[in-house]
């Protein structure tokens, strides 16, 4: 397989996937947690009792 | 649901929910094929392995001009049309833009360093796409600078399109400058001169990649768009606090 030989850069191709990865991961979960927070902080509004001006629900998305 | 359905908000949250699990699966399988065929892909006669680097250094690189681009449509979409999900679309795009360019720097240095020697070399190619990262990083700035997204998005939109000047001076760098990368490969007049043992690796990673600019950017954007909501109810509830009771 040539995924097993890498020859004499072995180290320059791993670090460059290993970057790759890495910064990919960090876009998900960066992603995920603002999701998470914006959800949690519209609960907390719709819990304290505003609304919007439409008059639906704060966690409302339709 | 048609485009003008598309400019409301809500409607647009609706159809993200439902789209993103799908794009998400669709940009892992795509994402796992492409590294497969890259790990299979044969060493080149001059490069040997390091030809693999390839397989992530160019998505990234075709993915950091061509998110500067969907920002400039935007920017013409806030400017122009005043859409209401303009200045959404652009804002979200950034810091997944400067992702993308950032690892088109570091792994084209990673590859430049056993090909030229040199980790970097102020190139026009190098220095350019350097400045469009700096762009990036400007632009995130600017958004976090301002409180008022409104605000933000016109001077926003301003610096996307004066910003847009430097696309075709990174795309033709190679061609107008001597310099110590490579000329264009694949996308240019004549077609790609790779072998299609490098050339289909590379379509199917680029396709994975902009796949995954594409969940993303929609996560993002739908992420904006309640972060704006819980703005908009922050500023009625301090309105109704100040009022009073009646």
């Amino acid at each position: 397989m040539n995924a097993m030989s890498l020859g004499p850069y072995a180290s320059f191709i791993v670090t460059s996937y290993l970057v790759a990865a890495g910064v990919v991961l960090i876009l998900i979960a960066w992603i995920v947690v603002d999701y998470r927070r914006q959800k949690q902080r519209l609960s907390q509004l719709d819990a304290s009792g505003v609304v919007r001006r439409s008059g639906r629900s704060a966690t409302e998305f339709r | 649901m048609t485009l003008v359905d598309l400019a409301n908000p809500t409607k647009f949250l609706t159809l993200t929910a439902r789209l993103l699990p799908w794009l998400a699966a669709a940009t892992a399988v795509l994402l796992l094929i492409g590294l497969y065929q890259s790990a299979m892909a044969p060493d080149d006669y001059q490069q040997g392995a390091t030809v693999k680097i390839m397989f992530i250094h160019v998505p990234n690189a075709w993915l950091s001009m061509f998110v500067w681009g969907v920002m400039s449509l935007a920017a013409l979409g806030t400017l122009v049309w005043r859409h209401p999900l303009a200045d959404v679309a652009a804002k979200a795009a950034a810091p997944i833009g400067a992702a993308f360019t950032f690892l088109a720097l570091v792994t084209g240095s990673l590859w430049g360093r056993p090909m030229w020697g040199t980790y970097w070399e102020w190139d026009a190619r190098l220095t350019s796409v350097l400045i469009l990262f700096l762009m990036y990083l400007g632009l995130i700035a600017l958004w976090r600078a301002v409180e008022d997204p409104s605000r933000a998005a016109r001077a926003a939109a301003i610096l996307t399109l004066v910003g847009a000047i430097n696309l075709p001076i990174i795309k033709f760098s190679v061609d107008w400058w001597n310099t110590l990368h490579q000329p264009a490969s694949v996308m240019r007049m004549g077609g790609p001169v790779l072998d299609r043992a490098f050339l289909i690796p590379l379509l199917v990673m680029a396709l994975a990649f902009s796949l995954l600019f594409v969940t993303l950017h929609l996560a993002a954007m739908r992420n904006e768009i309640l972060r704006r909501r819980v703005r908009a109810l922050q500023l009625m509830q301090v309105a109704q606090a100040s009022q009073g009771p009646a």
